[in-house]
């Protein structure tokens, strides 16, 4: 009886083992992609140290192509930017060198500035930038007063004229607030390259690189090492978080 | 204000006829800012481009006229003239009814205008907008004591020290207002440390025009006549202040005009810009400046009329100021790009255009309209008149038009 008894007792213990065994096998994978997925916790703040920027090459940016653009609007429901009233968190700006003649193309965004002038004077302090460098604006406490519009350098920012059609899940957007380029930071907090970049280097361009400006292994901070970029509008002294090359 | 008429009852009925009118006035602007905030900004003329637009127009006229009509309190409370103190109630009065016009402006302009609790509860330190938001509302607590102390007899050892402060706070209230754009340091038109001082003096001459025409408007309604001391007074200082804006205002731009990396926009204002070279040459030298010197220093004694006129002219000229000075500094572009022509789907490289639509227009005149309701409401309730002994009709003259 007490033999029979043990012989279920193994029995029993090799089926829950092989069964913790089987889900774990099954499970982990999938807790390791959540993991990857969610770079960062939802909870957790933005890592300080880390200064997301954006190189952007003029000299690799084609003259034909808006990938770039047609990425950022599908990713956060922007309208199609033919009216003036249109947000355009990035548009290309067509080039020619008053001297030489020379035509060149590059796309502008909010330039992340490590100064912001959007933020010094937001009065009820929407305007914010996080620990990472990213400047955004918190839907919830913008008043809609469009002061950071008139104090961007870069004229960057964008006013919702109208309701808001096309909402997407990761994107709050709001008739009545002021709205910039997030350098895709819902992606960015999910250890994924902004939008506008994947867009440009799956057109076979690579005109847009992202990564950590602080990181010295980046590929960002080496080709930042590597040959001249500069911000616009140096003069300002706003430290932008955005280089242009071969301009 | 009681009027002096030999028909009360039909004196009474045109007082409430213009408080209807412009109650109306002002509930129409509600209603066209109620639109905007329904359907969105896109139903106005402003854009992404020029994002501040007809409204921030009228609302900083009145904010800075506003600090402006209170030197004539000042000028009798801290400077002892008693032509002047007479007439400091009337200007603490047009101080509130202004700031409550230019207020109601700029706060139904918002895109969220019933955040406001938000903005008054979420204070960013390094923004001069959350500084004005504290101005502001000083400024009404300042002049409501101040006149508290000029009406209550019990409390006028108090409007001297009050007077000072009304004095000091309308001066911190232009800086503060100048210095809106003063700290901008992204466009050519703006980030200048001779704004501040450059609004102050504007207001100086918008203040006084305000108070010359809210006078006459008075004096005319209750059948009196300025004594000539008075007009002349008033005239010579209006005047001075209309010159010394001019200059300031030319100073300004000649000095932006000097940097290379200026001329362009300056030429685009001033010369080239199409309605913008015409408003400030136009309506702001010419019609705003000279003209109202021509009609004040002329010689000769110069009627109440012109300088009524000459006042108006002096408004005219302001608005055409700030149209230049906040849609033309908007309508230039940045300079994102030096030595390139830029092109863009944002409008980079071009000039923006901008055309009014109703309802900001009729935000703006909702605004002067619930300033004048205020002025005539607080007329009709308080003494707020001027009275000089001179000018001041019999007691039964008095006595038949108090309804």
């Amino acid at each position: 009886m007490t033999d029979r008894r043990d012989d279920v007792d193994a029995g029993r213990r090799q089926f829950v083992g092989w069964g913790v065994a089987m889900a774990g096998a099954t499970l982990a994978p999938g807790v390791m992609l959540f993991d990857l997925a969610h770079g960062r916790a939802p909870e957790a703040p933005a890592p300080r140290g880390v200064r997301w920027g954006m190189l952007v090459d003029a000299t690799r940016c084609a003259p034909d192509c808006n990938a770039c653009i047609v990425a950022c609007a599908k990713e956060h429901g922007l309208p199609d930017g033919k009216r003036s009233t249109d947000a355009q968190w990035i548009r290309k700006v067509e080039l020619k060198d008053l001297r030489s003649g020379r035509a060149l193309g590059a796309p502008v965004m909010c330039q992340h500035c490590a100064k912001p002038p959007c933020v010094d004077v937001c009065p009820t302090g929407a305007s914010f930038k996080r620990a990472d460098g990213i400047v955004l604006v918190d839907r919830h406490t913008c008043i809609g007063c469009r002061y950071c519009m008139l104090a961007c350098p870069y004229q960057a920012r964008s006013f919702v004229h109208e309701p808001v059609v096309n909402p997407q899940p990761d994107v709050p957007r709001g008739k009545g607030c002021v709205e910039s380029c997030t350098l895709c930071v819902h992606r960015i907090d999910r250890d994924r390259a902004p939008a506008c970049v994947e867009a440009c280097a799956a057109a076979g361009h690579r005109a847009l690189v992202f990564g950590d400006l602080n990181d010295p292994g980046s590929e960002i901070a080496k080709r930042v090492a590597s040959y001249a970029t500069a911000p616009l509008r140096p003069g300002l002294g706003l430290d932008p978080g955005v280089r242009y090359h071969g301009i | 204000m009681p009027p002096v008429a030999a028909n009360p009852q039909s004196e009474s009925r045109r007082y409430w006829g213009l408080v209807a009118l412009a109650a109306l006035l002002a509930l129409a602007g509600y209603a066209a800012a109620h639109h905007m905030d329904v359907n969105g900004h896109a139903v106005t003329g402003m854009d992404n481009r020029v994002v501040w637009g007809l409204p921030h127009v009228f609302a900083i006229l009145m904010i800075v006229a506003a600090s402006g009509v209170l030197n004539v309190a000042s000028i009798g409370s801290v400077f002892g003239q008693a032509e002047y103190k007479a007439r400091a109630p009337l200007a603490g009065l047009l101080c509130i009814a202004l700031l409550a016009g230019g207020l109601f402006v700029l706060m139904l302009d918002l895109g969220r205008p019933e955040r406001m609790v938000v903005a008054a509860t979420h204070y960013n330190f390094t923004s001069v907008f959350a500084w004005n938001v504290f101005i502001y509302t000083g400024m009404f607590a300042v002049a409501a004591a101040y006149l508290w102390t000029l009406m209550e007899r019990r409390m006028s050892r108090w409007s001297g020290p009050l007077g000072v402060a009304a004095l000091v706070w309308r001066f911190v209230l232009t800086t503060g207002t100048g210095a809106i754009f003063a700290f901008l340091v992204a466009r050519p038109a703006y980030g200048s440390a001779l704004l501040p001082p450059l609004f102050i003096v504007l207001s100086f001459a918008w203040g006084l025009a305000v108070f010359l025409v809210a006078q006459a408007a008075a004096y005319a309604w209750c059948g009196r006549a300025l004594p000539e001391a008075i007009h002349a007074r008033m005239r010579r200082l209006l005047g001075v202040f209309v010159a010394a804006a001019l200059y300031f205002s030319l100073v300004h731009h000649l000095v932006n005009a000097y940097f290379a990396q200026q001329q362009a926009f300056e030429r685009f204002l001033l010369v080239d810009g199409g309605l913008y070279p015409l408003l400030y040459w136009g309506a702001f030298v010419a019609a705003g400046s000279v003209a109202p010197l021509a009609l004040l220093w002329r010689r000769g004694a110069p009627s109440a009329a012109s300088t009524l006129a000459a006042a108006l002219l002096v408004l005219l000229g302001a608005f055409a100021w700030l149209y230049v000075f906040v849609i033309g500094g908007q309508a230039y572009p940045q300079p994102i790009f030096p030595g390139f022509d830029a092109r863009s789907s944002f409008g980079d490289g071009a000039i923006a255009r901008y055309a009014p639509r109703w309802p900001e227009l009729v935000l703006g005149i909702g605004g002067v309209a619930l300033a004048a309701l205020v002025t005539l409401v607080g007329a009709r309730a308080f003494a707020f008149v001027p009275e000089d002994p001179a000018t001041t009709p019999a007691p039964a003259a008095r006595g038949a038009g108090a309804d």
